[in-house]
């Protein structure tokens, strides 16, 4: 029982930061929450990308021989930790390299890997992932966007018309892969088909997303008569689906960026805060807030701790990491949102210039409802656990057997 | 990164699971439920000594096995998973870790042996009254080495030999050590939210006191052995959140209702969901606290009471839960939720309410900031 690095992982990480310290300064540049999405942002963000894959920091645990580091489970969280810690931390490569590459490198063909993953590796390229619709958000497979055959030969291409929803990144994204409906014929999960498409083609249009925070981090996506050819599908047609999971299991591994503030942030705002009796900070309700939020942080970082030790005892994480996002996303919002309250009236300020720690509070309040949306609702993440870490049954399913074009739609 | 138990641990562990599933199951348990005259199940107190469990973190000069606190947590889930009525915590957490950590040689060498072999129970008594002991309330007295007062209520009280008393010399408190059979003491049983185990007020008219550690730092030295205690009881409360949550999984799984097992809804699910969740975030504060007593870190307080909030929230959360999961049959007596549910209250408050430890990690927080 010790979270201290092993001999091995201490001189992995000694290397790491002496690396990050020689390399990092040149690459960093001020950024908060949301992201901004600024030429010099994405420049910066690339150029380090290809440092780190000169150097073989970029997709540590992928074989060398494709651009990657060649190393450990435990070695790419090592080096996210330090890397984070060193404020160059980009969230530009993580869907692309996290879970759309790898699925291209499951899939696809050999020209195909071989013209798409180095690029993405060294930061040249950037992917997205279109599974999304308006249709079918928690429920992925219940997507409409259609893909059908341009003529009858084995080689003939596909045309795909339809939507996509909540795309991270579209907007400045190179290449994507999607997921269509090549079968409306059968039950929903069997008549999907996966492809990678190029997000500059002109048939595909990108429209940034308002969201309540203010924010254009999502796009809808649009295809009007988008042609691709069959060379370009990942996996047999109607095999999407299973391919779709090999994506989405790929996505747990990915590593999450930061949330915002914390217990800590929180403390300091109410030290020098007047409360109803005295300063906020003795307030005898908030401290037993404190103290949750705290016990709470700590056992999401020991949570991540114990993980960590599955894989450099070279075991699979599974699917209990979940636990993390639920909490995480619940906690941004109540912290939030007690930060807010304890400010009062003047609490309501979002300028900031006047705000406590340039509004962090009041952004987080109104991020945290798509931190509980995105990538998995609190009540998916529910189901996750109750179904695959307890056992439990499915959700009974009105769609089962039922071929996909007789299924009842609403909005 | 090793954060986790051993391999070593988990056979202790695994062992540990297999020994109480045959020597306490819940007939032992209802055993001393339902008889008012037994505070505790003295054969599995003796198999348990023979196991080495009293012992298991007691050097080995003083008669124990020289274990570390792992260990002993690894033991401790196990109890708490089986709601082991017998007063392990008072005797083991408690008193063997107070001795060990404050006593003289020749405490050590008059206590720890008796500890190990199981010739000795031990206790803490410290509440006199309903509410937070603080100095200014505190009555108990110790004058010429003889202690007067009442102690109410006091866990594993009736079967104890030896208390761990808080009590005022000289105006200033501090910490003694009373043998209970030497005279001077009355034992009254008295009824408690969980009868299977023991509790007692106790009447000290002269009894024979043994200061432990330095005088006037009773507080200090109370709170530094709860600080060890805490760690030690978070994996008994894990035990029995992780039994519970194993108990309504069983249940729901079984139970039909419209046509189909309860265990498919998604409220029973997302109920069950939440028991999970909140065990593993006590899990990893438990282990981290394990990790502090196990190599006495300066992060000891701050990690004994993080896994004591989180432990006392899961088991509460998880034993009323696990009722509700079990319908009308989760609120009879023939069904176990009830002990977890009596045992989760024992132990959220045996050691101090979360109210209190939750004060007490935000003012060890501000400490280090301040710092």
């Amino acid at each position: 029982m010790d979270f201290n690095d092993s001999p091995e992982e201490a001189a992995y990480r000694e290397k790491a930061r002496a690396w990050l310290v020689e390399n990092a300064a040149a690459h960093r540049v001020e950024h908060g929450e949301p992201k901004p999405t600024t030429p010099e942002h994405m420049a910066a963000a690339k150029a380090w990308q290809a440092r780190k894959a000169a150097a073989g920091y970029a997709c540590i645990t992928w074989p060398a021989a494709i651009g990657g580091g060649g190393g450990t489970p435990i070695q790419s969280v090592i080096f996210s930790q330090e890397e984070a810690k060193a404020g160059v931390s980009y969230g530009y490569f993580t869907i692309g390299l996290g879970m759309c590459v790898p699925t291209v490198m499951a899939f696809g063909d050999d020209a195909t890997k071989q013209r798409f993953v180095s690029p993405a590796v060294k930061g040249e390229e950037i992917w997205c992932q279109l599974f999304s619709e308006p249709a079918g958000g928690s429920d992925v497979a219940a997507l409409r966007t259609r893909a059908v055959r341009d003529g009858d030969g084995p080689d003939a291409d596909w045309v795909i018309n339809g939507q996509k929803v909540w795309t991270t990144g579209a907007h400045y994204c190179d290449y994507g892969i999607v997921l269509v409906r090549t079968d409306p014929d059968v039950p929903k999960h069997k008549g999907l088909t996966m492809f990678w498409i190029d997000m500059r083609d002109p048939a595909v249009e990108c429209r940034p997303i308002h969201q309540m925070s203010g924010g254009r981090d999502f796009n809808e996506v649009y295809f009007t008569d988008l042609r691709v050819k069959d060379s370009q599908r990942l996996g047999a047609v109607g095999d999407g689906w299973k391919v779709a999971l090999v994506t989405l299991m790929n996505e747990r591994l990915a590593v999450g960026g930061s949330a915002g503030p914390d217990y800590r942030q929180v403390m300091e705002l109410a030290r020098g805060l007047p409360g109803v009796n005295g300063p906020a900070l003795k307030d005898q309700a908030f401290r037993e807030n404190l103290a949750d939020w705290y016990v709470n942080s700590q056992g999401l970082k020991f949570t991540r701790f114990r993980t960590m030790t599955a894989l450099s005892r070279g075991q699979t994480p599974g699917p209990e990491s979940s636990i993390g996002k639920i909490i995480s996303a619940n906690q941004l919002q109540d912290l939030a949102n007690t930060a807010v309250e304890a400010l009062g009236e003047y609490g309501i300020l979002t300028d900031p210039s006047l705000a406590p720690m340039e509004a962090a509070f009041q952004q987080s309040l109104m991020w945290a409802p798509g931190l509980r949306i995105a990538g998995g609702t609190d009540e998916i993440l529910k189901n996750i656990i109750a179904e695959r870490v307890l056992g439990l049954p499915g959700d009974v399913r009105a769609d089962k057997d039922v071929a996909f074009k007789d299924m009842p739609t609403g909005r | 990164m090793d954060f986790d138990y051993s391999d070593d641990q988990k056979f202790l562990k695994d062992e540990a699971r297999k020994f109480l599933a045959a020597r306490c199951p819940s007939s032992v348990v209802r055993g001393v439920l339902d008889d008012p005259a037994k505070s505790y199940d003295a054969g599995l107190w003796r198999a348990v000594a023979e196991q080495g469990w009293l012992g298991a973190a007691i050097p080995e000069a003083h008669g124990g096995l020289g274990l570390g606190r792992v260990e002993l947590c690894a033991i401790a889930e196990e109890l708490g998973r089986a709601v082991a009525p017998i007063p392990f915590a008072s005797t083991v957490y408690v008193l063997a870790e107070a001795v060990m950590a404050h006593g003289t040689e020749a405490q050590k060498a008059a206590i720890l042996p008796r500890i190990a072999a199981g010739e000795l129970i031990g206790c803490l008594a410290t509440s006199e009254g309903p509410g937070v002991i603080t100095p200014s309330a505190l009555q108990a007295k110790v004058e010429g080495g003889k202690l007067t007062g009442v102690k109410i209520p006091v866990t594993d009280g009736d079967a104890a030999d030896m208390a761990l008393v808080l009590a005022n010399e000289g105006g200033r408190p501090g910490l003694f050590l009373v043998d209970l059979r030497a005279g001077g003491v009355k034992v009254d049983t008295l009824e408690s939210l969980d009868p299977t185990r023991g509790v007692a007020r106790l009447t000290f008219d002269g009894a024979v006191a043994d200061r432990l550690g330095e005088a006037g730092q009773g507080f200090a030295l109370a709170q530094a052995i709860l600080d060890r205690a805490a760690v030690l009881l978070a994996f008994e409360q894990l035990g029995g959140a992780d039994r519970c949550l194993e108990m309504a999984r069983e249940y729901a799984l079984g139970r039909y209702a419209f046509g189909r097992v309860i265990a498919g809804y998604q409220a029973i699910k997302h109920k069950l969901a939440d028991m999970y969740v909140k065990n593993e975030v006590a899990r990893s504060n438990a282990y981290y606290a394990a990790w502090a007593l196990n190599v006495d870190a300066p992060e000891l307080p701050t990690a004994a009471a993080a896994a004591r909030i989180a432990a006392s929230d899961a088991f509460w959360f998880a034993s009323k839960e696990s009722v509700q999961v079990h319908g009308g049959m989760g609120f009879t007596w023939d069904v176990d939720c009830h002990l977890y549910y009596r045992r989760s209250r024992q132990l959220s408050l045996v050691a101090g309410s979360p109210k209190l430890w939750k004060e007490r990690l935000v003012s060890e927080l501000e400490k280090k900031n301040a710092a």
